[in-house]
């Protein structure tokens, strides 16, 4: 054994273990942000890949995607609305118990005695309700800009999925309370799903093929709308949907980024080059002050004085704060809706006494609307001739004019201004038709049922809005215009069937120009 | 070990596959074929058996006096009691539309969710029902009836005791 050298160089173990000690936290920051602080364009990149969460975006983002109008900041609202549903979720599953009447002793508890509950409770519910908005604007927004053409038809398939997971989020988290509103509304939807059988009992094949009563059944995991039905709702609500919905969502936002970030219109570049920028933001804080090439002998600068290539900013901040700003909207907006009105609980669910009138929540109104002309029409018919109308869509139009402009492409806004006339027109005549006339069994009470099915409002709207739509592309020899008329008469559709479902439908769902209007029982 | 002569192949042949082809694609089938499989069987899972639901038939005693064409309704079933000259009979009052319960009034039934009204023997008057409201078989033993809910009978079948 060799006694210890003793040097300038060795130092006191216990020192150095204090000061490694004392160095412990800024080590621990150091290794879990390995690259330091995002200070200069190098480590604003390495900040962003060397990051598991981040690393979603790229490192750079176009200035055209940071302008307001490119996305109106409606992507990062869905996602936004969801994390806070998901964490009011989670908090709310502290007390809630998924078995009848314990289930709405629970959320009487949630509302009235937890602390916060009632507060945690109303962001649950707002935050799902500005979801269900903000995803359909989303919608709106990428069809309208044409963001759908290649190459990000795929990521168009996977938000139709997502607006399909999130209705289903809203609507099993619907009968959870398991007061008269929530058990009400699930019966419906329950027989919404078995409504094949108005065909296959019309075709007297119920007993051999019965795909309706098979999805009831799945559903509901019993003849009626009990505890089996609210575990196997929870289930979805908690477990199975939230799962799909991060998935998709994953893929959502990898996509984007691996089809080459949002889109833009081919002239971004110069537009944005005609905008004297120099008093916004330093856009790239290591910028090139001088270049030279070939014209150099002209005087003035370059295109590239003062800009990062591409037109591009570093994420970390641009992009980051902007996003961090709309969530902290939408958290306003949640927070403000929830201390100025309460989600609603009515009375314990009585299976013998049913609401009236029974209403969904607002989204699905427009679907009751064509429901109480034809179950499997309103219910499952037009709603899957919708959804794949909206898949079919980047795959129909193979055009190029006017990707990443508002309203872009043949037609443009003069199309979908005379769209939004005719889709608002058509649904109004309509439903004033059959509401002041009646319907065909009001004329021939013995008519076969699969006449009515087949021609009912909804069905003939549908057409018109088909017909309207093929008359576009004629007239336009485009698709992209057809696109435009029917993407807008559906949106149209939606809504005047959700006002009438929402305010002109009263007990019986018989019209009324006012609930004032509502007899008095 | 004996080794067979190796004859000679024609290059237009096709080579044999080779052990890690092989390996590889019989791993990835037997995984597809188990994956599928174990599928079908999660999938049978949730459709249950035997259902959780309350037995279909009740017995209940009618009122001393029920006028022809008054409903009686039994508390807790989704079921309208009717008697008159030729007997008793029993309406399901579940829509036929959507599930909800419909109210029995003086013309017929009405539903308060989608508007469906029927008339008094169970036909659609109006709305969008698919089809008429069941009858259901009944007996009738002195002044108790017996009701089985999953049992349709034809209309107009009407139980003299």
């Amino acid at each position: 054994m060799t006694p210890v050298a003793s040097g300038p160089e060795k130092k006191d173990a216990l020192q150095e273990f204090k000061n490694s000690l004392k160095a412990a936290p800024r080590h621990v920051l150091e290794t879990a942000f390995r690259t330091g602080p995002p200070t200069t364009d190098r480590t604003r990149s390495t900040f962003v890949f060397g990051n598991v969460f981040l690393h979603l975006h790229a490192v750079r983002t176009h200035l055209w995607s940071l302008r307001w109008s490119a996305t109106m900041g409606l992507g990062i609202m869905s996602v936004s609305a969801f994390l806070i549903a998901l964490v009011t979720g989670v908090m709310l599953m502290f007390y809630y118990k998924p078995f009848p009447d314990a289930a709405y002793l629970s959320m009487k508890d949630i509302h009235f005695v937890v602390p916060t509950g009632r507060l945690i409770r109303n962001l649950h519910r707002w935050s799902a309700n500005v979801m269900v908005i903000a995803v359909i604007l989303h919608m709106a927004r990428t069809f309208y800009t044409a963001a759908y053409r290649r190459p990000r038809e795929y990521n168009w398939l996977i938000g139709i999925g997502l607006l399909v997971v999130t209705l289903g989020l809203s609507f099993t988290g619907y009968l959870l309370p398991w007061d008269q509103l929530a058990y009400w509304a699930i019966t419906i939807g329950a027989n919404i799903a078995q409504s094949p059988r108005e065909v296959t009992d019309a075709l007297n094949l119920t007993e051999h093929f019965d795909p309706g009563g098979l999805q009831r059944l799945l559903l509901l995991g019993s003849d009626q709308v009990g505890e089996e039905a609210l575990i196997r709702f929870y289930l979805l609500h908690v477990m199975i949907l939230p799962l799909a919905i991060a998935a998709l969502m994953a893929v959502h936002f990898w996509r984007i980024r691996k089809d080459g970030g949002l889109v833009r219109p081919a002239d971004a570049d110069e537009q944005l080059a005609r905008q004297r920028r120099d008093e916004t933001y330093p856009v790239f804080t290591e910028a090139p002050v001088k270049t030279y090439h070939l014209a150099a002998i002209v005087r003035g600068r370059t295109a590239n004085v003062g800009r990062g290539p591409e037109n591009t900013v570093p994420s970390m901040p641009h992009l980051f704060y902007a996003e961090l700003g709309v969530l902290m909207v939408t958290l306003l907006v949640c927070l403000a809706l929830s201390l100025l009105s309460d989600a609603p609980l009515k009375e314990l669910a009585n299976p013998n006494v049913p609401e009236n009138p029974a209403k969904a929540p607002w989204y699905f109104l427009g679907l009751q609307e064509m429901v109480s002309f034809s179950a499997f029409i309103g219910g499952i018919g037009v709603p899957v001739i919708v959804l794949l109308g909206l898949a079919l869509i980047p795959y129909l139009d193979r055009e190029t004019e006017g990707t990443g402009k508002w309203f872009g492409g043949p037609g443009g806004w003069p199309l979908v201004r005379l769209s939004l006339a005719f889709g608002l027109a058509a649904p109004i005549l309509l439903e004033a038709f059959a509401i002041r006339f009646g319907w065909l069994r009001e004329w021939f009470p013995h008519i076969p049922q699969l006449i009515v099915t087949a021609i009912n409002p909804a069905t003939i709207l549908t057409a018109v809005y088909a017909l309207y739509s093929l008359w576009s592309i004629r007239r336009y020899q485009s698709v992209r215009a057809g696109a435009l008329a029917l993407f807008t008469c559906f949106l149209c559709g939606f809504v005047v069937l959700t006002v009438i479902g929402t305010y002109f439908r009263g007990p019986n769902w018989e019209f009324y120009w006012s609930p004032a209007d509502w007899p008095k029982h | 070990m004996t080794t067979t002569p190796k004859t000679p192949r024609s290059r237009l042949d096709p080579d044999p596959v080779p052990r890690r082809d092989w390996l590889g694609l019989a791993s990835l089938w037997t995984t597809g074929a188990a994956l599928l499989f174990g599928l079908a069987g999660m999938l049978k899972l949730p459709k249950a058996a035997v259902l959780a639901s309350p037995s279909k038939k009740f017995r209940v005693a009618l009122p001393e006096t029920l006028p022809a064409g008054e409903p009686f309704l039994p508390p807790g079933r989704a079921v309208a009691i009717f008697k008159d000259a030729e007997g008793a009979y029993a309406i399901s009052t579940i829509c036929t539309h959507l599930g909800c319960v419909v109210k029995p009034h003086a013309e017929g039934f009405e539903c308060p969710c989608h508007g469906s009204r029927f008339a008094a023997s169970g036909e659609v008057a109006k709305g969008p029902a698919p089809r008429p409201l069941p009858w259901l078989k009944v007996s009738l033993s002195g002044g108790v009836v017996t009701v089985d809910e999953g049992t349709e009978v034809p209309h107009g079948t009407k139980v003299a005791s």
